[in-house]
């Protein structure tokens, strides 16, 4: 027994069960995400931190168009209004806006009770003879338009007209049409309703329940309403809309895929081999990758994306390649099993530990990158790989039984033998081939690259889509720019805020700016309120009124009210944030005006005039904030910063990429010892990603950061052919052939590749599908290549034996 | 937020625009014969017309009515515009049923149909200018006096919307043109419009 127990082969299976273990532990501590995370910078700038708050638990992250289609006007009307009757009494909503009336009027109170603190256009001059005079003028003239009506009621108590200053300055901007009674597009199609969600952006989670919970209001709604459950449709969108359904495709989409490449890894292995036994042996390596992949990654990242997991389908492509190296190859060499796997170890080890270490030599240069989604990538690449290598060299063959056989392929590899004697002669079109391929990546090297974060989106086309048409419907600033004031104290952040804002206003009134929006708006800082309130008259205003309306079509005694008025504001005291509770300015404020991490943060969205939609100009902004002289004020473009930071990211990664090739070479050129035996091996491997680059941009794709990826296991997976095509060793044995056996499991390893990765290529998030549009073809053309240009000869044909 | 003031602000800028209608409807007088149905017929045969305007405004709070000027363009069957010039310059517009107001950088847009008593009223004197009397009667009892040198057409509200915020609506005019618009509101304020045709038929 002791003997059994403490062979080397039981020594080996416990270890490698006692890893398992270990990992299942860990794996199953884990914490996996597929929020932003993976593409959120670990170190970030000013303005990038102000894009991961905006993203992770700002206002725009918490809010939720939603569109109500089919049916006519007034029933969709009713069931907006329904909707939100429902969804008002729902904790998951701070806001549901759908154009009703609901806080007017408490709103209008508040601001006429208010108006001489919130009112711009209280100054000392307004209180001077001179100034009341041209006050009430502008008035009277006001009352001579057709808002006359309106404004004639407010003469004798506001003469000076500060409440039309703040409707026209709330006003501004535009808002959704009206139609009966509730918000609608504007072609009148679909009524629309605005929610902000208590739970932030990044709570995935809370987001879905929101949605839920709209969607369970809306079939209420459609059931009280006694309607057709189809006549009527409803549409969401929205960045926590986004990180639902992005998960949803995520989850959905790697347990899809990872099914389907594995179905069609293992008929493919079973139709090869014959042998159960031989096919669970040889997915040993490809689970202990995998495995040990998610806890390096666990273990490195403190957390594993959903994407990495996605990738993790594709690792199977190629650590499946090792056992099948190990299975087809140590048949051709000798009689008896043990015998044959020594002889694999010293005669084609080499060779694929080359291949594997020239692999991690390209992933080892993500583990650099700041883009965290590719430094996981990178560490899990690495990590995968040398397990499934390791524990094909060490454990696998350890496992073989003693009568292991699978299935004769010698046959096939006869045939590849005899077609590959005849793969050189495509080497001059394949040249031909590879320099057009140059030609064309060369001429479409301004627009090769897409730059912009979005194409790495896993939201679906028509999504953005909707997305686009309920943000148009809504007129909503598309808070794509804000200016960010920070401070450590609220007073002193409102403070600076008032002087931006005074920077920005004579921006709108020129039309440089549609409109802007500040918390000081509502809560003016007490400085200002304190100036505003001094600047009101005591005891003489009366006899000011009396000079300001000689001259003017009233008499003064109508303005006794405003008297008064002015009085009752002189002895208030000054506001303060709960002054504003019961009324809607208070959400605009707490989403407008808040403290994260110690610090106060004022956010004053812009919205840039019509007609500038792709993007507005930033000079007279930036020199309006250059005015203003808070170095605590920022100015964001949102999409700007976040595709600049992708773009840093894809800088970085061809970057790193290139180093990763350097390594390569020096990897290569150590081993090999021949400048021209490398050059043989890369020649291969780079017309190959040239022509996958070429074949991608003539499919009018523009490439990612995933695409760089991909190219990079194109290059991992094609070393492995390009070493075996050239021989790894420097003693010269062995060169100038290549084994059939070696073909055949040359030919066995690509198609799984192909298999594994081209599953992908049918993927709807454009990251795996990247990557699988460019390992897919580039496998197939690395093996072809490598073919094409080896320098060793397969065995003729005519001397091959047949067992 | 605002929504309550900006509601009675667009009632008082709709009836003001429902009224304009009226105004730009150049009418012909051709029988002696002359009743509220020779006058819907004569106004039905208009298609466009280019006014100016004066408009003074009697209200109580101010000693003197405050006046304002500008022009007005009508295009049948339902397009008007009114371009104040003094003494600030506004846009008030009206297209089927859209509603927009433009002053200063304010734009305002708002379908007739969401303020139903507004757009009776409106209706009506739509009704006016295509001479659809069966229209007109829904919300107004018509009354006509005078000749067709010299009529006028007396609108009482008999439609509670409309009724609250207008007494009367009396329009004056001579043959095929309408030369005053007398509007007067149930709080004792009155507007008086007169129109100058600039491009006759």
């Amino acid at each position: 027994m002791r003997r059994v127990v403490f062979s080397p082969r039981w020594r080996v299976v416990c270890a490698w069960l006692f890893g398992a273990i270990l990992c299942g532990i860990v794996i199953a501590r884990t914490t996996f995400t597929t929020d932003l995370s993976a593409f959120l910078p670990t170190s970030p700038t000013r303005e990038q931190q102000v894009l991961l708050d905006q993203l992770q638990s700002g206002v725009v992250s918490r809010l939720i168009l939603i569109g109500i289609e089919g049916g006519d006007a007034p029933a969709r009307a009713a069931l907006s209004k329904q909707m939100a009757k429902l969804l008002r009494s729902d904790p998951a909503f701070v806001i549901i806006n759908n154009g009703e009336p609901v806080h007017s009027q408490q709103d209008q109170a508040f601001l006429f009770q208010h108006r001489y603190l919130l009112s711009p256009a209280v100054t000392p001059e307004r209180f001077t003879v001179a100034g009341l005079h041209a006050a009430l003028g502008d008035t009277i003239d006001l009352i001579a338009s057709p808002a006359g009506m309106l404004v004639k009621s407010l003469l004798p108590r506001d003469p000076t007209g500060e409440m039309v200053q703040l409707f026209e300055q709330m006003n501004a901007g535009n808002r959704p049409r009206q139609m009966h009674g509730a918000w609608s597009s504007r072609d009148g199609a679909r009524a629309i309703l605005l929610a902000q969600t208590r739970a932030a952006g990044f709570d995935t989670d809370g987001q879905q329940l929101a949605m839920a919970q709209i969607r369970h209001a809306f079939d209420a709604a459609v059931q009280q309403q006694n309607l057709a459950p189809a006549s009527a449709r409803l549409v969401m969108t929205g960045p926590g809309v986004f990180s639902v359904l992005s998960r949803q495709t995520i989850e959905s989409e790697v347990t899809r895929l990872a099914i389907i490449s594995t179905l069609i890894i293992v008929a493919l292995l079973l139709m090869v081999y014959r042998s159960i036994t031989a096919l669970a042996l040889g997915l040993l390596p490809v689970l202990s990758g995998a495995l040990v992949g998610i806890v390096a990654v666990s273990l490195g990242f403190g957390l594993v994306h959903g994407i990495t997991l996605g990738f993790g389908t594709t690792l199977i492509g190629e650590a499946v390649d090792y056992s099948i190296y190990l299975f087809v190859q140590s048949r051709q060499a000798g009689a008896g099993s043990a015998e044959q796997t020594r002889n694999w170890v010293t005669q084609f080890w080499p060779t694929i530990r080359l291949g594997v270490l020239t692999s991690i030599a390209g992933f080892a240069s993500l583990l650099l990158s700041g883009f965290p989604g590719l430094a996981q990538l990178g560490l899990y690449s690495i990590a995968g790989l040398i397990s499934a290598a390791a524990v094909t060299r060490f454990v696998l063959p350890h496992l073989l039984p003693a009568d292991f056989r699978i299935r004769d392929v010698s046959a096939l590899g006869a045939w590849l033998a005899r077609t590959v004697h005849y793969a050189p002669l495509l080497r001059l079109p394949l040249i031909a081939l590879a320099l057009a391929a140059c030609v064309l990546v060369f001429q479409h090297r301004a627009t090769l690259w897409n730059a912009e974060l979005s194409s790495l989106s896993p939201v679906s086309r028509a999504d953005q889509m909707t997305d686009a048409r309920l943000r148009a419907d809504m007129g909503a600033p598309d808070v794509r720019y804000m200016v960010v004031v920070t401070g450590a104290e609220r007073e002193a952040v409102l403070v600076a805020a008032e002087k931006v804002a005074q920077q920005l206003a004579p921006l709108v009134a020129q039309g440089a700016l549609a409109a802007f929006e500040s918390p000081t708006r509502y809560l003016p800082s007490r400085a200002t309120q304190q100036a505003r309130r001094a600047s009101l008259p005591g005891s003489d205003l009366q006899q000011r009124v009396q000079q300001a309306a000689a001259g003017l079509p009233v008499r003064s005694e109508v303005f006794t009210p405003f008297l008064a008025d002015v009085t009752a504001a002189r002895q208030r005291p000054l506001l303060t944030r709960a002054d504003l509770d019961g009324t809607s300015l208070a959400l605009a404020v707490d989403s407008l005006l808040f403290q994260r991490e110690g610090t106060w943060n004022a956010i004053l969205p812009l919205t840039a005039s019509a007609g500038s939609s792709d993007g507005m100009a930033v000079a007279p902004i930036r020199a309006a904030l250059d005015a203003a002289g808070q170095p605590n004020a920022l100015f964001v473009d949102l999409k700007a910063e976040s595709d600049h930071l992708y773009a840093g990211y894809l800088r970085e990664a061809i970057l790193l990429s290139l180093g990763g090739l350097v390594g390569i070479i020096l990897l290569l050129l150590w081993n090999l010892r021949s400048p021209r035996r490398v050059l043989r091996v890369l020649l291969p491997l780079a017309a190959a990603v040239a022509m996958v680059t070429a074949i991608l941009v003539l499919s009018g794709q523009r490439l990612t950061i995933l695409h760089l990826v991909g190219l990079l296991l194109v290059v991992a997976v094609g070393s492995n052919y390009a070493l075996f095509f050239c021989g790894s060793r420097t003693d010269g044995a062995d060169a100038g052939v290549i084994l059939p056996q070696t073909l055949t499991s040359l030919v066995f390893a690509n198609l799984t590749t192909v298999a594994g990765f081209g599953v992908l290529g049918f993927s709807q998030v454009p990251v795996l599908q990247a990557i699988g549009t460019t390992v897919g073809p580039g496998a197939v053309l690395a093996l072809l290549l490598s073919a094409a240009f080896s320098i060793q000869q397969p065995q003729r044909p005519d001397r091959i034996e047949v067992e | 937020m605002t929504a309550g003031t900006c509601k009675k602000f667009f009632y008082a800028a709709v009836a003001h625009v429902a009224l304009m209608l009226a105004a730009l409807s150049p009418a012909m007088a051709a029988t002696a014969q002359w009743d509220v149905d020779q006058l819907m017929h004569t106004l039905a045969k208009a298609h466009a017309g280019q006014a100016t305007f004066v408009e003074k405004k009697y209200v109580a709070v101010l000693e003197r009515p405050v006046e304002s000027s500008g022009e007005l363009s009508f295009t049948a069957p339902n397009r008007l515009e009114k371009k104040t010039l003094k003494p600030k310059p506004e846009t008030m517009l009206v297209d089927g049923d859209l509603l927009v107001i433009e002053r200063g950088r304010q734009k305002h847009r708002l379908q007739l149909q969401d303020y139903p008593e507004l757009a009776g009223f409106i209706d009506s004197i739509r009704g006016t200018l295509a001479g659809d009397r069966k229209a007109l009667e829904r919300t107004f009892r018509l009354t006509l006096t005078g000749d067709a040198q010299r009529w006028i057409l007396t609108l009482a509200p008999h439609d509670a919307g409309v009724a609250q915020s207008v007494q009367q609506v009396r329009i004056a005019g001579s043959r095929d043109n309408v030369r005053s618009i007398d509007i007067l509101q149930t709080d004792g304020d009155r507007s008086s419009m007169t129109i100058e045709r600039v491009t006759p038929q």
